[in-house]
């Protein structure tokens, strides 16, 4: 059976590992090859690793950290960060990233997600969606949670499948940082929409956060931060908690 | 260093640094080639892929290894590994982006899409699932029946025969995740990205002797 996967996101800004609250309020909690190392000695189940300020500063995720990262996993490692044309993605996978996770150019030009795709499989292709509920509309944003768009959600993910994306992963701008949850309610929405796999990411806290998500939506990964950064739950805690509660994870 | 001589087939349509990577972890030295030369001068050959079918076709064709390929495995019977793309390019026929195309048809089957049964199966098959080991074999030695490995494909090879299966794996339908036909691996799963027991299955395949 196939199992939830449990992924520490790691975000870094000037190579400092960061943490904020819904997009903002950053702050510093540690080195980056650090925390890589302990989750590759940990043997989590995947990797995903964010420059949150590369769209906006217009730059490029560094390719020589990239490499330094994938020499420590020898899980899958997902990259993302400035990414807007078919030589970034190269660039990364050839800097050793598995996955490349793309999402203010997914609005910036239609069919990059689509030729991306089809260069180098969907397997590789990861759509990321950030949104908030504003007026109980889930509005979408991009450029780091600095600019919203007019696209409908549905219509939005559905897009980003039939262009040729493998997975989706979901980011509630709301929850970001505050640990009080997974948006359950979108995710559900999501999820019994489109056929690829979605990653939950935004408001994990507690271990009954991950069961509630899996247990009400039908996604495939749970992605966290903040609850490994600023308490003692590790991956691995919360897999055990799962397994307790019959939903299936890789414990090693 | 171990000596022996790993040759990585590169048809530039995957990222092939996950698995040279696993190969310098466990000290073998290994040429990134799509020259058939290197390829018989290796001792062991490993056949990495994701990508499309067609694509994949495509590119064995143009580096002339589509029969030269044949001849080294299936007559001179070199140690092969073809993962995921690499080992479903050993059946017979796909049909991926609408392409009818011919594989290498050393393993008699055709490339299926995973059915989607319900709406708990997501396709891509993305992540950990168990491999059932069905017979024991040397490339899952010290490995325990229905470890996690990692997966992520949308197709699968449907053996004809049988008699090569060497595991399953269940989503939605059970598919073959292991075959094995005298000198010829293949894995539907990426051991170069499946920790250290991924790791130890590379190196059960490289202890294999010609």
């Amino acid at each position: 059976m196939l199992k939830i996967r449990i992924i520490p996101t790691i975000l870094f800004n000037n190579f400092k590992l960061v943490k904020g609250i819904s997009f903002d309020s950053w702050r510093t909690v540690g080195s980056i090859m650090q925390a890589v190392k302990i989750y590759n000695l940990r043997e989590v189940d995947e990797l995903i690793v964010m420059d949150i300020s590369a769209t906006n500063n217009k730059s490029k995720v560094d390719l020589d950290l990239v490499n330094e990262i994938a020499n420590e996993t020898f899980m899958p490692l997902t990259v993302g960060g400035g990414i807007k044309s078919i030589e970034d993605v190269s660039n990364l996978l050839e800097a050793g990233a598995d996955k490349v996770s793309i999402n203010t150019s997914t609005f910036n030009n239609d069919f990059f997600v689509k030729e991306a795709s089809k260069m180098f499989g969907r397997q590789c292709i990861v759509a990321s969606v950030d949104y908030k509920i504003i007026d109980k509309e889930i509005v979408i944003f991009s450029n780091s949670g600095k600019v919203s768009q007019k696209v409908k959600f549905i219509d939005h993910i559905k897009k980003m499948e039939a262009l040729g994306a493998g997975e989706i992963i979901l980011t509630s701008i709301n929850l970001d940082g505050t640990m009080k949850g997974y948006d359950i309610e979108t995710l559900s929405k999501a999820s019994a929409n489109v056929e690829i796999p979605i990653i939950a990411s935004g408001g994990a806290g507690k271990l009954k956060d991950f069961t509630d998500a899996v247990k009400n939506t039908d996604v495939s990964a749970l992605a966290a931060a903040s609850i490994y950064h600023f308490t003692n739950t590790t991956p691995r805690d919360v897999k055990i908690y799962l397994n307790s509660e019959k939903i299936p994870v890789r414990i090693n | 260093m171990n000596n022996k001589n790993i040759a990585v087939i590169n048809l530039n349509i995957s990222n092939l640094g996950s698995i040279t990577r696993a190969l310098k972890k466990l000290n073998y030295k290994s040429i990134v080639t799509n020259e058939i030369k290197d390829l018989n001068n290796s001792s062991h050959i490993i056949f990495p892929g994701v990508g499309s079918f067609d694509k994949g076709v495509e590119k064995l064709k143009k580096h002339n290894l589509y029969d030269n390929l044949f001849n080294l495995i299936e007559i001179k019977k070199k140690p092969f590994l073809g993962i995921c793309l690499g080992m479903q390019l050993l059946g017979s026929v796909g049909h991926e982006n609408n392409k009818e195309e011919k594989g290498l048809d050393i393993l008699k089957g055709n490339i299926e899409k995973i059915e989607k049964k319900n709406d708990k199966i997501k396709i891509p098959h993305v992540g950990w699932n168990e491999v059932n080991q069905i017979k024991k074999d040397k490339i899952f030695k010290n490995i325990k029946n229905n470890t996690d490995f990692y997966f992520i494909h949308s197709y699968h090879l449907k053996l004809v025969n049988k008699d090569y299966v060497i595991s399953y794996t269940n989503h939605g339908n059970n598919f073959v995740s292991c075959v094995r036909k005298k000198n010829i691996y293949g894995v539907q799963f990426h051991p170069e990205k499946s920790l250290n027991n991924g790791l130890h299955l590379i190196n059960n395949f490289l202890k294999i002797n010609a």
